[in-house]
């Protein structure tokens, strides 16, 4: 089951919106488990969310995301743990990771214009106590993004038909 | 000198009466490929998903394009010793050696060719006296019997049945020996119906390969791609490694087609040999490609063994969409191509094929255009997205449903 799971999870990746039968057949798996497996990783919280990858360069509500290095004092008995939710439940914020090396937090906010990102990191962030500074980076472009490009290349140059 | 007005326009121009006159009669001779035609046909006509293409979908892992950009960079354009540069020749011994047991000198038994193609036609230009049978179990690849008669062999195919899973079998191999008898071209995993031998099928052709005192020609060119445990070398079988010239290449393991790098292995006389005629015909293949190819077998294993996983994926969801549809499809075990039958359909190949290309919107390769035993069947390739494929066998199955409904 461990392994069915793994490789389940695998062409998830690929396509959320592969269906248990296509999955089963494509894994030489019986439907059944296939189903089993995918309730229990969705039970356990293995797979979170089904989401789309979007590229927002292309909508017209475009979005203005920047990566914001963080740095803290810990809390005495809880670590970053307190600090770190208290900023990721801003709904701004995109994702939060605990880094190794020369500052704590990599925050990513995402808002709709440059004016409000920057007036969430000086009015919500940074007078946070425990955060001790902060630098923000915005993104200007994404090239590939949870292993999906998002340059659109002539993929396949194949002729249709060949020996 | 002769001055202009004196010159009779006529007699400059070639006085036979058509251009094709002044052709060899073997060059005359070559049938042009049934799938050539039928490219023409699907080139044709829009809006068409695709299951004829004869090549990995994926494009040739980045490393490798990178190995060759860094050796451009550098000044890499020169000719390589004729038999490819020896790094990649002791490469290919270890690769061989370590995945089908099967062990070469680097120094005279390894041949590095422009594509599995040159060392084919290398091979039969070396070993042919104009007469000899050459023996080809069909369906098969389309090359061999053409350039077998541009040698002045005689082809002579051998029927393999999807009763049989299309194997080669001891029996119809014997009965198509004569005194004229002396290559036998092996194609497992076999294009075009994903045939494999295993050890215990391979063990009487060998013995009947040595009873007839046979040389054999063993394209195992989809080696990698065999999907029901490893594959086995004609060439690693008892006694058979002087008898055999292996045939490989990178073009479907390391998804590098338009590389052309293939090579060949055996005896060091038929190899020698072949390389006199490599070394007059094309000097070297190219070292940009023998550069990646280089790459791709020091550092491309995990990234081939993730494509072959996928294919894998891909051939169970095809042979299961066609038996849904009610097409009967043996399980092919190797290449990347599914073979099943039409013959419930009641229509021939040629007529499904250009049926479903223009009512269907699907492409697929006509199965009588691989030789005998071919009529009846269907190539299609599963190396395309799992996308495309749902929505051919989609299509496939409502046209073969109207058919049978009249």
């Amino acid at each position: 089951m461990e392994e069915l799971k793994l490789n389940v999870l695998e062409l998830l990746k690929q396509d959320a919106r592969h269906t248990p039968a296509i999955i089963a057949t494509m894994l030489d798996a019986a439907e059944a488990d296939v189903k089993q497996a995918i309730e229990e990783l969705e039970k356990d919280h293995v797979i979170v969310k089904y989401a789309t990858v979007v590229n927002w360069s292309k909508v017209s509500d475009e979005k203005v995301t920047a990566l914001i290095e963080v740095q803290i004092t810990p809390e005495r008995g809880r670590g970053f743990e307190g600090i770190a939710e208290r900023i990721y439940l801003y709904p701004e914020v995109k994702s939060v990771y605990l880094m190794s090396g020369a500052y704590d937090l990599l925050v990513e906010i995402e808002g709709p214009t440059l004016k409000e990102v920057a007036s969430f990191v000086s009015n919500k962030l940074s007078p946070i106590d425990a955060v001790l500074s902060t630098k923000t980076f915005f993104i200007l472009k994404k090239y590939k993004q949870d292993g999906i490009i998002f340059e659109e290349h002539e993929d396949d140059h194949r002729l249709l038909i060949s020996p | 000198m002769i001055k202009d007005e004196e010159v009779n326009e006529t007699k400059l121009q070639p006085r036979r009466a058509s251009m094709r006159e002044y052709l060899s009669p073997q060059a005359q001779a070559i049938k042009p490929s049934g799938i050539r035609r039928f490219f023409d046909l699907v080139s044709a006509n829009r809006d068409v998903i695709t299951l004829g293409v004869g090549e990995p979908d994926f494009v040739t892992p980045w490393h490798v394009r990178e190995a060759c950009v860094y050796s451009l960079e550098t000044g890499r354009t020169q000719y390589t010793s004729n038999a490819g540069i020896p790094e990649l020749r002791e490469a290919i011994a270890h690769y061989l050696d370590d995945r089908f047991d099967t062990t070469y000198q680097p120094e005279n038994e390894i041949l590095v060719t422009v594509g599995g193609s040159e060392a084919i036609d290398l091979a039969l230009r070396a070993l042919i006296t104009p007469g000899d049978e050459i023996l080809i179990p069909e369906p098969c690849y389309i090359s061999y019997s053409p350039i077998t008669a541009l040698s002045g062999g005689v082809a002579v195919g051998i029927e393999t049945f999807a009763k049989d899973d299309f194997k080669l079998t001891a029996e119809a191999l014997r009965a198509s020996i004569t005194p004229q008898s002396k290559l036998l071209i092996l194609c497992y995993p076999s294009n075009p119906t994903g045939a494999i031998m295993s050890y215990e099928d391979w063990l009487p052709i060998a013995k009947v390969v040595e009873e007839h005192d046979l040389i054999v020609i063993s394209d195992e060119i989809y080696a990698e791609l065999s999907y029901n445990g490893n594959h086995v070398s004609f060439a690693s079988l008892p006694g058979m490694k002087d008898r055999t010239i292996l045939v490989s290449g990178f073009s479907k393991a390391f998804a590098m087609t338009g590389w052309r790098m293939g090579y060949a292995c055996g005896h060091s006389d038929l190899i020698s040999a072949m390389l006199k005629i490599h070394q007059y015909t094309v000097m070297c293949a190219p070292v940009m490609g023998q550069v990646a190819a280089l790459e791709a077998l020091t550092n491309g294993m995990e990234e081939k063994d993730r494509m072959v996983e996928s294919y894998n994926q891909r051939r169970r969801l095809v042979v299961h969409g066609f038996r849904e549809i009610g097409l009967d499809c043996h399980e092919p075990k190797g290449a990347f191509y599914a073979f099943p039958s039409i013959a419930s359909t009641g229509l021939d190949s040629e007529t499904f094929a250009e049926r479903l290309l223009t009512e269907g919107r699907v492409a697929a390769v006509p199965g009588n255009v691989f030789g005998k035993g071919g009529e009846g069947f269907i190539r299609c390739s599963y190396a395309t997205s799992v996308q495309q494929i749902t929505e051919a066998l989609d299509r496939i199955g409502d046209f073969v449903h109207r058919l049978k409904k009249g």
